[in-house]
C-alpha cells in the first residue's frame, strides 16, 4: 500500500463493501509494459522495443468506475491487459486489493481470475459460434468447479440479469443482434460474481441507440453488484456516462487523470482539450460558430517516442523546455493531476499551489508549471 | 448551400442523381431479404446529402447500389437511378465502368482493406486515371503526386511510390480520397469515410473534406451512423431506418424540427460532451426488426410508443408541414401532434416516453 491513490478521496462518496480495510481494489505502480522487436533467426537479438506503457501510476477504487482513454496506440489496452495479468509487465508493480500479483503464477492467479473479468469489444469474435449461449456463460462457472445443475439456474438467471430472455439459453450466437451478444458477454462476465471488471471498448461496435441500453445497463450491473469497473474507450463522448474518474493517456503516457466531470468543463492538459475538440457536435448551430482546433500530425511511433514531453511535436502550445524535460504529474486542487508545462484552464493561483504528484514518472524532471505562464485559457499560444 | 459552387446549376433545375423507388433483395437461405425498400431521394450538384442509419438500415446497399457494386445473381433490383440522363441501375457493365471512378466515386469505411496491398500508390492511383483517360504514364504519375499533395499528404513526391502498409491508418484514408478524387467525380460516394479513425485524425480528414469539396464542387453522398459528422458537413440529411427513408430534410429541419419518432429517439440517444451529462442516457427501447421479417405498416411501429390504428398501412414519404416542401416524413402523425409529442428540451429531443431497457423479442 506504498502507493497513494492518486485520487480526490473527499471527492468520491466513501467507497462501499470493501472486504479488507481501505485502500484501492487496484494498484498500479511505475507500469512499464514494453514489446521486444527482434531480428535474426538463430540467435534472436533486441533491436528495438516498443514502449506501449511507459511507466504509469494509477489506483481504482472498489466500487468506482475508472475510464481509460487515448487514441490507438495510446496503451490503453495494453495496460488494461497487463492489470489483468494477459500481458507481463515489464517493470513496475501490479497490485490486487494490496497483494501483489506481478509476477504471481498461474496457482496464484487461479482464485484471483474469479474476481477479475474481462468484457471484449467485438461481441462477434468473443463469442465461440459453436457453443450455445448456455454453455458460453457457464463455461466460467464448470472452470471454476460449480455443479451442472447450479450452472443451469445460475445462467437463467444471468441472462434475466443482463435483459435477454431464459429461452435464449439454447441459442448459438449468430442468432443475435450485436448488442444482445454484448449482453451475453457481460452475462459471462458476470457469471463468477468478479469484483473487477475490465470493459475494453464494450459499445465502440455497436449502433447508437443500442450503445445507450448497453451503457445503461452497466450502470445498473454496478448498483447491483457494487462492481468496480475499467472502462476502455478511444474518445471521450462514452465514458463521460460512465466514469467517476477519467485517465487520459498518449503514446504510453499517463497525460491527465480527472474527476470525471472536471475534464469535460476544466481539461487541463492540452492533449485533452484537443481530444475534446476533434468530437463533432452533434449541433449545426454550434459547429457553425465553434471555433475549431485541429491538431496537426499523427502519434509518433511507440519505438522512438519523442523526448521530453510525448506530445510535444503535436502539440499547439509547446516551447523550449517541452523538447526536453518531461513534466511531472502535477496535482491541482480538486485530485485533478496533469502532465504538462503549459496548462490550460488553469489560473496562476492554481498552478502557483500545485504539486508534484508522487504518482509521476521516475524519468520526469522537478519543473513544475510556472505560474508565470500566461494562462491561454483554451487558447493555443504559437 | 449548393449555391456558390462553379459546377452548381441554378436552383430548381433538374437533380444530378434522381432515385425512384428503389428496392434491392438480396435471396438468402433464410428466404428473400429486402435490404432497400423503396428509397426515393434526388441530388443536386455540389450538395452533401448524409444518409444515416443503424446497421442494417440499408444506407450502404443504397450507396453500393447506384454504382452496380451489390450486382449478384442473388439480387434482385427495383426502381431507376437516372445520373446525368444514364439509367445507373439497369446499366450494362461496360456502362457503369465508364461511370464508375470517372462521374461517380466511392470511398470506403476501412482504408486497411480497401486498397490493394501489393501495388504502389503510385499504380493504384495511375491505373483509374488510364483507364478513363488514357494519359501516358509521366502525366499520371505526376497527377498522382498533385492528388496526394491535395488531400495532405507530406511529401507526396516520395510517398507515391510507397505501398499501403506503409501508411498510417488516416494516410490511408487520404490516399482513398485521393483516388476518389482522381478523375475529378461530380459526385462522391463516402461510406463511413472517418469510422475507422481516431478522433483527431477524424478531424483532420473532415477539415480536408470541406476544404475540397469548395475547391472541386464534386456533390457528396455521406454514409454515416455518426450524427456528429453530419452535422459538421452535411447540407440535407436522409434518416434511414429498416431498409426505407423514414426522414429527409435540410440539415436544420432534421435537427432543429425532427418529424419521425425514429429521428427523436436517434438525436436523443447521441451523447454530447458540451453538455452536462444526463443522468441516464436516453434510449430507443427495443431492436431494429431482422430484415427477413419486418412489421407491416411502418416498420419503426414495433418499437414506438405513438403508435395507433394508422401504423399498420406504411406512410408514404412525403410533405406534411405546410411551406416546407423539402421536409418529408414518413410518420401519419400530424405536424401539431408531432411538435407535440415529441420532447423537446433546449437542444435536446427525444423519445417523449420514458425509455425501458427492453430484452429481445
Amino acid at each position: 500500500m506504498s502507493v497513494e491513490a492518486p485520487a480526490s478521496e473527499e471527492q468520491r462518496p466513501p467507497v462501499e463493501g470493501d472486504g479488507d480495510g481501505q485502500g484501492p481494489l487496484v494498484d498500479v505502480e511505475h507500469l512499464k509494459v514494453f514489446f521486444p522487436i527482434k531480428q535474426g533467426i538463430l540467435l534472436e537479438r533486441e533491436v528495438a522495443r516498443v514502449h506501449a506503457v511507459n511507466d504509469v501510476t494509477l489506483a481504482i477504487d472498489e466500487g468506482e468506475t475508472l475510464g481509460l482513454v487515448g487514441e490507438s496506440g495510446c496503451g490503453k489496452t495494453t495496460m488494461s491487459r497487463a492489470i489483468m495479468r494477459l500481458i507481463d509487465a515489464t517493470d513496475g508493480a501490479i497490485r490486487f486489493r494490496g497483494e501483489e500479483i506481478t509476477k504471481a503464477g498461474r496457482r496464484k492467479m487461479a482464485p484471483l481470475r474469479r474476481e477479475m473479468q474481462m468484457v471484449f469489444q467485438d461481441p462477434f469474435a468473443s463469442l465461440n459460434p459453436r457453443k450455445r449461449v448456455g454453455q458460453i456463460i457457464g463455461m466460467p462457472l464448470r472452470l471454476h468447479g460449480s455443479k451442472d445443475d447450479t450452472i443451469e439456474t445460475r445462467v437463467g438467471q444471468l441472462l434475466e440479469k443482463v435483459g435477454l430472455a431464459p429461452e435464449h439459453i439454447n441459442r448459438y450466437p449468430h442468432e443475435f443482434s450485436g448488442g444482445q451478444r454484448q449482453r451475453i458477454g457481460v452475462a459471462r462476465a458476470l457469471a463468477l460474481e468478479p469484483r473487477l471488471i475490465v470493459l475494453d471498448e464494450p459499445v465502440s461496435a455497436l449502433d447508437v441507440s443500442v450503445q445507450a441500453q448497453i451503457i445503461n445497463l452497466l450502470d445498473d450491473l454496478q448498483d447491483d453488484f457494487k462492481l468496480t469497473y475499467l472502462f476502455v474507450a478511444h474518445d471521450l463522448s462514452v465514458v463521460r456516462h460512465v466514469s467517476d474518474r477519467i485517465a487520459v493517456m498518449y503514446l504510453g503516457k499517463l497525460m491527465e487523470l480527472s474527476p470525471a466531470e472536471e475534464l469535460y468543463t476544466k481539461p487541463i492538459h492540452p492533449y485533452s482539450t484537443a481530444l475534446l475538440g476533434a468530437i463533432p457536435i452533434p449541433d449545426p448551430e454550434e459547429n457553425r460558430s465553434r471555433e475549431r482546433l485541429v491538431v496537426s500530425g499523427e502519434p509518433p511511433n511507440p519505438i522512438n517516442p519523442p523526448s521530453g514531453c510525448v506530445f510535444h511535436p503535436r502539440c499547439p502550445r509547446s516551447t523550449e523546455i517541452c523538447t526536453q524535460v518531461e513534466p511531472p504529474l502535477a496535482r491541482y486542487r480538486g485530485g485533478h493531476l496533469a502532465a504538462c508545462h503549459h496548462p490550460v484552464s488553469v489560473s496562476a493561483d492554481e498552478i502557483r499551489a500545485a504539486k508534484k504528484d508522487p504518482s509521476s514518472p521516475l524519468s520526469a524532471g522537478e519543473e513544475m508549471p510556472s505560474a508565470s505562464d500566461p494562462d491561454g485559457g483554451s487558447a493555443p499560444s504559437s | 448551400m449548393s449555391d456558390g459552387h462553379p459546377a452548381a446549376p441554378p436552383a430548381g433545375h433538374d437533380p444530378l442523381l434522381a432515385v425512384d423507388d428503389l428496392r434491392v433483395t438480396f435471396a438468402t437461405e433464410e428466404g428473400s431479404v429486402q435490404a432497400v425498400d423503396g428509397v426515393s431521394f434526388d441530388l443536386k450538384a455540389g450538395e452533401v446529402l448524409a444518409v444515416v442509419g443503424e446497421s442494417g438500415s440499408g444506407k450502404s446497399v443504397t450507396a453500393m447500389t447506384l454504382l452496380g457494386l451489390t450486382r449478384s445473381p442473388n439480387a434482385r433490383f427495383e426502381g431507376t437511378a437516372v445520373y446525368k440522363g444514364a439509367e445507373l441501375i439497369e446499366a450494362s457493365e461496360d456502362d457503369l465502368r465508364k461511370v464508375r471512378g470517372a462521374e461517380i466515386a466511392m470511398i470506403f469505411q476501412d482504408p486497411m482493406t480497401s486498397l490493394n496491398p501489393v501495388l504502389k500508390i503510385r499504380d493504384q492511383i495511375a491505373e483509374q486515371i488510364q483507364e478513363h483517360e488514357g494519359v501516358p504514364d509521366q502525366e499520371a504519375t505526376e497527377r498522382c503526386v498533385e492528388l496526394l499533395e491535395r488531400v495532405g499528404i507530406p511529401r507526396a513526391r516520395e510517398r507515391v511510390d510507397n505501398y499501403p502498409f506503409e501508411f498510417s491508418g488516416g494516410m490511408r484514408q487520404r490516399v482513398m480520397i485521393a483516388l476518389a478524387l482522381s478523375c475529378n467525380p461530380s459526385i462522391l460516394i463516402a461510406d463511413e469515410p472517418t469510422t475507422a479513425l481516431d478522433v483527431t485524425i477524424q478531424a483532420q480528414i473532415l477539415q480536408r473534406m470541406r476544404e475540397l469539396r469548395e475547391e472541386t464542387g464534386a456533390a457528396v453522398i455521406l454514409v454515416t451512423h455518426d450524427l456528429g459528422v453530419v452535422a459538421d458537413i452535411a447540407d440535407r440529411i436522409a434518416v434511414m431506418y429498416s431498409g426505407r427513408i423514414v426522414e429527409e430534410g435540410t440539415l436544420d429541419q432534421i435537427f432543429y424540427d425532427p418529424q419521425h419518432p425514429y429521428t427523436w429517439g436517434l438525436l436523443g440517444s447521441i451523447t454530447r460532451v458540451d453538455r452536462p451529462r444526463p443522468e441516464r442516457l436516453p434510449a430507443i427501447k427495443g431492436l431494429p426488426p431482422s430484415l427477413a421479417n419486418r412489421p407491416s405498416g411502418c416498420h419503426f411501429r414495433p418499437r414506438c410508443p405513438h403508435e395507433f390504428a394508422r401504423c399498420s398501412e406504411v406512410p408514404p414519404l412525403e410533405a406534411r408541414i405546410e411551406g416546407q416542401a423539402d421536409h418529408r416524413d414518413r410518420c401519419w402523425l400530424s405536424a401539431e401532434e408531432k411538435r407535440e409529442r415529441r420532447e423537446v428540451r433546449p437542444g435536446e429531443i427525444g423519445l417523449a416516453d420514458k425509455p425501458e431497457e427492453a430484452p429481445a423479442a
